[in-house]
């Protein structure tokens, strides 16, 4: 054996190591310092009133969140169940049924075109067509801004996560005689399903912190309303107009909605997770 | 044929002039032989040489792939099963397949039977049950998981998930059993399980195996084929062949001298 050779396949193991655990440590500290920073900052305000009373007027004290939290909640669910099932059905057609298909290549091209576009665009996008010809900003229109955003994140993990199943899994099905859609669902589909509600979770993840989509289509509202069709509050406009206030309660309040968001977003995120893991440890 | 062959009832399948085409390679070059009913069959040969792109040609399993393509003729039933007009479907509910990996479906057990049978059998909840205990007992598994059919097919061992395997094909009562290096993945207490197995089960299927090993292909069939390069070269009763094979190139196989 050589042992110089060896030593330097050491030493350059050692820097290796030390370089990238380096940067784990850069990540992790950045990461921690926004989490202590918003809770420092957020969790003062939270209490009963930040879910039970509405957003304040300007320099008064006192006051909430909750038309904010219903907004969001509201508009993200909508955005969640009308992307779910088209984002798995485009999905499953990209990965099952049009592997070669010059339809199915564009529609994947213009999807990756959409999960890079700046969500800024998606909302101008929707507000020239549900906002402008209709004259009024609503939560529907929020709605389809998030929907939007979210369908080609689910599509995309969908078609990734069918095209992890074996193809030899597939060909056990068929080999029984099921017909393709039936290998398609209640096989391939269901080998993935973990894989599949993650993308699902990420995608509300991420249009739950959605900001620039929401400011030209549901705008905002000072009270609290569960009129779809009009006006909606929600958390990440009303964070960006309160943050940038100059009244101290409005400042409060905005550290508390990111720091809801942030919990949230984080608690999403461990819940994907934990199911993915389970999915690939079976 | 061997004249083993012409005393055996008639055959289960006839193959006719078969040649198969991946793209532009050739992988079958003018097939033709008979398996017979109610018997093994055994195909072997060294990697490459067309065994498995024949057994995939008794089910249509290369239809899957748009660049493949067979050309001759395989008649199951008197009925040439390549011709366009036969629901593929249906032929592979006829025709059943286990792979060389097992594969069970992320299902719970009694799911993984119940699959199959229920793609062309509507079933009482009663007679289902009895269906995957039936199709379980075929298998040999029972014994092992009667009393778990709740719990994933992947909760099993490899040689346990292997004969769950064969129990979803068994569920589905086919007529002919394709069996493609069933055991290749699996330790040998498995392996002389499934032998076993296919012991059992020939008495009611026609039965093809592919395999790798010449002792399995000694020990389980009644007839062997023996292939090389896409080209059936000798095939006949497995004594025949692995006593006194008429063609000097299976001898060299079978005596390790090539391959």
């Amino acid at each position: 054996m050589d042992a110089r050779l060896h030593r330097r396949r050491k030493v350059a193991n050692g820097l290796g190591l030390a370089v990238s655990a380096a940067s784990m440590a850069l990540g992790l500290a950045a990461l921690a310092w926004i989490l202590a920073t918003l809770l420092w900052n957020g969790l003062s305000s939270f209490g009963p009133d930040l879910f039970l009373r509405a957003t304040p007027a300007p320099g008064t004290e006192g006051g909430g969140l909750s038309n904010a939290i219903a907004g969001s909640l509201m508009m993200v669910t909508a955005a969640t169940l009308v992307s779910t099932p088209i984002g798995i059905l485009a999905g499953m057609y990209l990965a099952e049924f049009g592997a070669r298909s010059k339809f199915a290549a564009a529609t994947r091209f213009v999807t990756d075109i959409m999960l890079s576009a700046p969500s800024i665009v998606v909302g101008l996008f929707v507000y020239a067509i549900a906002v402008a010809t209709v004259q009024h900003f609503s939560g529907w229109a929020g709605t389809l801004a998030l929907s939007l955003i979210a369908l080609p994140v689910v599509v995309r993990t969908t078609e990734n996560m069918l095209a992890l199943v074996p193809g030899s899994l597939r060909e056990a099905a068929f080999a029984l005689g099921a017909p393709r859609w039936k290998v398609s669902v209640a096989v391939a589909l269901r080998a993935v399903r973990g894989g599949v509600v993650t993308g699902v979770l990420l995608a509300v993840a991420r249009i739950t912190g959605e900001t620039a989509p929401l400011l030209f289509t549901a705008l905002n509202n000072q009270f609290f309303s569960l009129d779809m069709s009009r006006p909606m509050a929600n958390l990440p406009v009303v964070i960006y107009n309160f943050a940038m206030s100059p009244y101290e309660n409005w400042q409060r309040l905005a550290w508390g909605g990111a720091a809801l968001i942030a919990l949230v977003v984080l608690g999403i995120n461990i819940v994907a997770r934990t199911l993915f893991r389970d999915r690939v440890r079976a | 044929m061997s004249t083993a062959a012409q005393t055996a009832p008639a055959p289960a399948i006839r193959v006719e002039n078969l040649s198969f085409f991946y793209g532009r390679f050739q992988g079958l070059r003018d097939v033709s032989l008979d398996i017979a009913r109610n018997r093994v069959t055994a195909f072997i040969g060294p990697s490459g040489c067309g065994k498995s792109t024949l057994l995939r040609t008794f089910n249509r399993m290369f239809d899957l792939y748009p660049n493949q393509r067979a050309e001759g003729r395989i008649l199951i039933n008197d009925r040439n099963i390549l011709d366009a007009s036969v629901d593929v479907n249906l032929l592979r509910a006829r025709v059943g397949m286990v792979f060389q990996k097992p594969t069970p479906f992320p299902m719970t057990i009694f799911e993984n039977i119940a699959f199959g049978v229920r793609l062309y059998e509507r079933l009482s909840a009663a007679a289902m049950r009895e269906r995957v205990e039936w199709a379980l007992r075929k298998a040999a598994l029972w014994e092992e998981v009667g009393d778990k059919l709740d719990r994933s097919g992947l909760s099993l061992s490899g040689g346990q998930q292997q004969r769950l395997c064969i129990a979803r094909m068994v569920a589905v009562k086919p007529e002919v059993l394709l069996l493609d290096e069933p055991t290749s993945a699996l330790d040998p207490i498995s392996t002389a399980k499934i032998e076993e197995l296919v012991n059992e089960l020939k008495s009611e299927y026609t039965i093809a195996i592919v395999t790798h090993n010449m002792q399995q292909a000694a020990r389980i069939s009644d007839y062997t084929a023996y292939m090389y390069l896409g080209e059936l070269i000798e095939s006949g009763s497995t004594d025949e062949i692995f006593i006194k094979p008429r063609k000097k190139a299976t001898e060299d196989y079978i005596t390790g001298r090539f391959g």
